[in-house]
């Protein structure tokens, strides 16, 4: 009996089966940018300034819920606390020299999204999107990465289901929080809770493609 | 079939060797396997930018620059940001008094934003009882004002919203990172903080006044 055809086919499907699974696992977001860590210019942590000092994340970040750009803070921001703290503290020497000459420090951005995609930080912090939901727990990172894939079909989970992710105005920039410590509570709560935010604030899923391509 | 099965399986391992897994920490900028259109020519805040000798895509406002906005609502009627009135400055047009009374209209919510936006930008010093005694105290910021001292009680409202708009002292002013009407809020509720000090138990209504008392 002639066994060529049967290796070829076995063969063959080992071959696109290989291809379409390494395509499935390399070719998203959830490899291609999760992880991403740059080198900062200035060693700054998020864990100890949030999670040590207890500092919102709208301290630095204020302009969050008034514009669609959540902004990188200015070096003066820093200055506020280290004219004091760490005065002459190596480490910062870079912050300072850009508080002297106003030339701001070459910060590397970690989260983008395409161009073409009009991201509005602003009306999803004011209607209860947590930081937490797309940019993870920062209050636990020395050094930020990136933590979810911010694909559209990441967008998507959420505008399909807003209820899923809705939490009160007050704990949006509170990353650590839960409705309950309790896992099965918290769904619970999550789910008739962001249910009644959604209807209260009137929020829609939006699906349309121009809610985010304009 | 033994030969291809090896290469088979020598590729796969190659390949996860290289790739690795998703999710592991990586220094170098993420792959874009479509990147048409990604970057557009077009200016996006805060980013680098060869045009201007500055290097900055966000370039400054002008001197002078009058803000586009709405009016502010204030107790004498709407105010916009460039008038010389009261509610921008803190002090009285044309001289250099502080005006005594805070310009918006205080109601609760006005209180409530103010409670919220001192714990954001004023308790990490002032610390959230407003005596001075803030997380970066133990940091090594020796002077920071206690907000119960006479001289900050008797002080009026509007030199207290010049502090926080400029300054004082060792503190930087926070005009960019605190709106004018999220200042005034702020001014309020430092009168919150320190009416809660100064009060004596008479202050208070009956049914409050008791379940205090019943307390050791």
């Amino acid at each position: 009996m002639n066994r060529l055809p049967l290796m070829i086919l076995v063969g063959l499907l080992l071959v696109g089966g290989g291809v379409v699974a390494g395509v499935w696992y390399y070719f998203t977001p959830k490899y291609t940018r999760v992880g991403y860590q740059p080198l900062q210019p200035v060693a700054f942590s998020h864990k100890v300034h949030v999670d040590q000092l207890g500092l919102d994340c709208r301290y630095c970040h204020h302009d969050v819920e008034r514009a669609w750009f959540s902004n990188i803070p200015a070096s003066s921001t820093c200055m506020n606390c280290h004219n004091q703290v760490l005065k002459d503290d190596p480490r910062l020497a870079l912050v300072r020299e850009s508080v002297a000459t106003g030339r701001p420090i070459p910060w590397v951005q970690v989260h983008k999204v395409p161009d073409y995609v009009y991201f509005n930080h602003a009306v999803h912090v004011n209607r209860g999107v947590s930081c937490v939901e797309c940019h993870g727990r920062v209050d636990q990172m020395d050094e930020v990465y990136h933590a979810k894939p911010l694909s559209m079909a990441f967008c998507l989970d959420c505008h399909r289901d807003p209820a899923s992710f809705l939490r009160p105005l007050d704990k949006v920039t509170d990353l650590a929080w839960r409705w309950s410590v309790d896992p099965a509570e918290h769904a619970r709560q999550q789910r008739t809770q962001g249910r009644w935010l959604m209807e209260h604030w009137r929020v829609e899923s939006l699906q349309n493609c121009s809610a985010c391509h304009r | 079939m033994r030969y291809f099965l090896l290469i088979y399986a020598l590729v796969v391992g190659i390949v996860v060797a290289i790739a690795g897994c998703r999710g592991s920490l990586s220094r170098k900028p993420p792959i874009e396997v479509f990147p048409d259109m990604d970057r557009q020519l077009k200016l996006r805040p805060q980013q680098p930018n060869g045009f201007f000798p500055n290097g900055i895509s966000s370039q400054p406002p002008v001197p002078g620059t009058i803000r586009r906005s709405l009016p502010i609502q204030t107790l004498s009627g709407p105010v916009y940001p460039f008038e010389d009135a009261p509610v921008n400055t803190g002090r009285w047009p044309g001289v250099t008094n502080f005006v005594e009374l805070n310009p918006l209209a205080v109601s609760g919510a006005l209180l409530r934003r103010g409670q919220e936006r001192f714990g954001i930008y004023c308790a990490p010093c002032h610390g959230p009882a407003g005596d001075g005694n803030g997380v970066t105290r133990k940091l090594g910021m020796a002077v920071v004002a206690n907000l119960h001292d006479p001289r900050i009680v008797e002080m009026p409202d509007g030199e207290i919203f010049h502090v926080i708009s400029h300054g004082r002292n060792l503190m930087q002013g926070y005009a960019a990172q605190i709106p004018v009407e999220d200042r005034w809020a702020i001014v309020a509720y430092v009168r919150v903080l320190q009416r809660s000090w100064l009060g004596s138990l008479e202050d208070l209504p009956l049914h409050l006044r008791q379940s205090l008392e019943r307390q050791p």
